[in-house]
């Protein structure tokens, strides 16, 4: 066996080609299957494209790094469910690209933190995280109040989503513009046609000043439909068990 | 004569060939300036812009000069060892600038008035800035370098290519400022050691495509019969690199001119392939490539052949084979279906095998010269790395069984682990590896000082059991306030209590790595020196003289 490892070691091409083979098994296994599986991926009522204000939250929340010191993904463990909420479900993240699962906790888990705090406590504690909570090391974003929403590619930005899966449609990607003005401004015109697209989104001025988009708007939007879509109420877990 | 004729032609052609791509590259560069939909992406257009044009003067001038006869080319008979020397200061530079970013934001964690409210500042943007800075500026310059000087040196054949291997160096380094700026300025794709945006990695993957080239090439005009087993380790490194970043790396963008995209992948898929990638850039980038430098610099530093052939066999394959299949052990108890996570555990433990199999052949390569490990602190720097990848690939494992890592998952643990994985195995392996390369490039007879070697010997070891310790009791203490109850069955602390208790560890945490930063400032020191020529005259300690023309440790 030996002997016979001399011709790998004399030929640089052969031994290129059969590391790449041993190297791929692994991946092939492990990934390929989670695509065609169906118990992969649960079945469950609710789940909903982001609403494009959403979207541009998350984006915020991407560019600031917040899945460095948050998880979204409450485990399957006693001590996690009764802090968190329910244990989180694949479906949940179906329209994530990427996921938001993170790998540390410097802060809590932020998998179900709709609707657990207010609005004006989210950009209180965005702004200064130690105005609300004096033990916090979480550092402050306080520029997100006073920025406009930068939102000349949302219709792109759909478009790109949809090109990776998330099932957009024609009305959703050409009222986009309309759409995320519409969200953090309750008294406007376009609240109706956003809500028949995005059923159940909050319509709100999250930042409290409906006049001005801005990035706290959308992030503070995207905070407060984390965990909130799934209606656990119909949820099978027996039918759903992996 | 007419060979000698025939070889400038060709060197010529290659001119003209490097002349074409950058002034190509300017212009595109150019082209998505002038379309640019944000200001981070016409920043980076005109940093690709202004390396192509600094690039296409100095191919010319150097052209012009040998025309002149004022600069001959290189003899092809002789080692390429420019481009590694470049190497070596880079990595010394990056290693510098991620020690001291890293430490920064362990300050941040203890103190979070140093985030200074600012965007460019706060934790959250300086993380990943300190992960691409140690892992792939430092880590990764280490790695070009060590594997340019190895694959030339054990195949008795110059490095394939005029230009290419510099192409690979100046390409590689401009990947790690446009990615590094990236983050500062908020452009980041978000998966962990793989933040930068599409473009960013659109680029990596050509430079990474002529590394791959360089090194095959070199491989094949080899005048020795075997590829040496680091060889194999640095091939490894690159094929698997490769594979590993396309398919995470898959991303559709919103603009062609523009820094934002979203990735093929999503949710558990994505989960799945991340920690692929993830795992495995721990698995070939910082492990495969850096057993490659283990296996030609500790033979070449006491002067032994490896320890056994045999054994290099069996834990090469099994070690590249059972590698790819750990990146579950990152997802327990998560929506990621069980099959996988079981899989991903069982890999984990089997995985013990092959890594102290590696560890073994580095160790018991010094049977006979143990007595170097009193005597030649350099020595002592790389057996204590091999020491340290001993014990992280045992904690690896172990803490991938789901048991234990529904305790230490989210937690310190995690960071206090994989930092003695970086720090004492990548980081000291790494700085023997410089110590060694330093005398060895520069022609120098030994380093500036021994006894500076043992400052930051001492005072970096020092520093990595303070950060180690401390994240060991920071993690198992926050995973076990997380999970305590009660006498009345609730949860006995909330979030932020734990948070509190961590405190202390975060202070010793910090100073921990400032000694490690304060040890590699020593060797900084200590390099420039040696570079100048100089050495410490009240030196008592005497290190043998390195074998400058030795025949490669085979």
């Amino acid at each position: 066996m030996f002997e016979k490892h001399a011709f790998l070691e004399r030929n640089s091409l052969v031994l290129t080609v059969c590391i790449l083979v041993v190297v791929a098994i692994g991946g092939i296994v492990e990934i390929a299957p989670l695509f065609y599986l169906k118990s992969t991926i649960e079945k469950v009522q609710g789940m909903r494209p982001y609403t494009p204000l959403e979207l541009a939250g998350r984006d915020i929340y991407i560019r600031e790094g917040c899945y460095v010191c948050h998880s979204q993904m409450v485990r399957a463990l006693r001590d996690e469910v009764e802090r968190y909420g329910h244990y989180s479900l694949a479906a949940e993240s179906m329209y994530d690209h990427p996921f938001q699962w993170g790998s540390k906790r410097n802060g809590p888990d932020l998998a179900r933190v709709g609707g657990k705090y207010s609005d004006e406590w989210h950009v209180l504690h965005l702004e200064n995280p130690r105005a609300v909570v004096p033990e916090s090391i979480m550092p402050g974003y306080p520029w997100l109040s006073q920025r406009r929403l930068n939102n000349k590619l949302i219709e792109e930005q759909l478009v790109a989503n949809r090109t990776v899966g998330v099932p957009y449609d024609d009305a959703m990607v050409d009222n986009a513009m309309a759409d995320i003005v519409a969200q953090a401004n309750p008294d406007g015109d376009g609240v109706d046609g956003l809500l028949e697209r995005y059923p159940g989104a909050q319509v709100r001025a999250f930042d409290g000043d409906p006049g001005k988009l801005t990035e706290m708007d959308a992030l503070v939007a995207y905070l407060q439909m984390l965990g909130t879509l799934v209606e656990f109420a119909d949820y099978d877990a027996k039918a759903n068990a992996r | 004569m007419a060979s000698a004729a025939r070889t400038p032609s060709g060197r010529e052609f290659s001119d003209i060939l490097a002349g074409i791509g950058l002034i190509l590259g300017a212009l595109i560069g150019l082209a998505l300036a002038a379309r640019a939909t944000d200001v981070v992406f016409e920043f980076h257009a005109w940093l690709l812009i202004l390396a192509c044009v600094v690039g296409v003067i100095y191919v010319a001038n150097n052209a012009f000069e040998i025309n002149n006869g004022r600069r001959t080319r290189p003899d092809g008979s002789s080692y390429n060892e420019l481009v590694v020397k470049a190497c070596v200061i880079a990595a010394m530079f990056w290693g510098i600038a991620g020690f001291a970013v890293g430490d920064l934001i362990a300050w941040q964690l203890a103190f979070p008035a140093l985030n200074f409210d600012w965007p460019y500042t706060t934790f959250s943007r300086l993380r990943p800035l300190h992960t691409s800075a140690v892992i792939f500026a430092f880590g990764g310059n280490v790695l070009i370098g060590t594997s340019f000087y190895v694959v030339q040196r054990t195949c008795r054949a110059r490095l394939a290519g005029t230009w290419a291997p510099w192409f690979v160096f100046w390409g590689y380094n401009l990947f790690i400022l446009i990615a590094g700026t990236g983050y500062l300025f908020g452009v980041t794709q978000s998966k962990e050691y793989a933040e930068p945006e599409w473009y960013a990695d659109f680029w990596l993957t050509i430079v990474w495509v002529v590394y791959l080239l360089v090194f095959l090439g070199t491989l094949l005009r080899r005048k020795e019969p075997h590829i040496y087993v680091a060889n194999w380790f640095y091939l490894a490194f690159i094929v698997t690199i490769a594979m590993l970043h396309i398919v995470n790396n898959l991303a559709v963008p919103v603009s062609f001119a523009g820094s934002k995209s979203y990735i093929a992948w999503s949710g558990v898929q994505d989960a799945m392939i991340q920690w692929w990638y993830g795992h495995n850039a721990v698995g070939f980038f910082l492990t495969a490539g850096f057993l490659a430098i283990m296996y030609y610099f500790v033979p070449k530093a006491v002067n032994r052949p490896i320890y056994s052939y045999r054994l290099s066999i069996v834990h090469f394959w099994a070690l590249i084979f059972l590698y790819i299949w750990a990146g579950p052990h990152h997802l327990h108890y998560t929506a990621l279906p069980d099959w996988a996570q079981t899989l991903g555990m069982t890999f984990s433990v089997m995985l013990w095998m092959p890594s102290w199999g590696g560890m073994i052949n580095g160790l018991m390569t010094l049977a006979g010269a143990w007595d170097k490990l009193r005597t030649d602190p350099v020595v002592r720097m790389l057996v204590v790395s091999v020491a340290f990848y001993g014990m992280s690939t045992f904690e690896g494992p172990l803490m991938s069984v789901k048991a234990v890592n529904a305790l230490s998952h989210y937690t310190d643990w995690t960071i206090g682990h994989v930092h003695s994985g970086a720090l004492g195995w990548v980081g000291f392996v790494s700085f023997g590896a410089i110590y060694c390369l330093v005398p060895w490039l520069w022609r120098r007879e030994r380093l500036y000082s021994a006894a500076l070697v043992e400052w930051h010997f001492w005072i970096a070891t020092i520093g990595i059991v303070l950060y180690i310790s401390s994240m060991w009791v920071s993690g198992i203490m926050q995973g076990l306030m997380w999970r305590a109850y009660d006498s009345l069955g609730f949860l006995e602390y909330s979030f932020v209590e734990t948070v509190e208790a961590m405190h202390p560890m975060y202070v010793i945490r910090a100073f921990g790595g400032l000694l490690f930063l304060l040890g590699a400032l020593i060797m900084v020191y200590n390099i420039a020196r040696t570079i100048r020529g100089d050495v410490r005259e009240k030196e008592t300690i005497v290190t043998p003289a390195p074998q400058i023309a030795n025949a490669p440790a085979e």
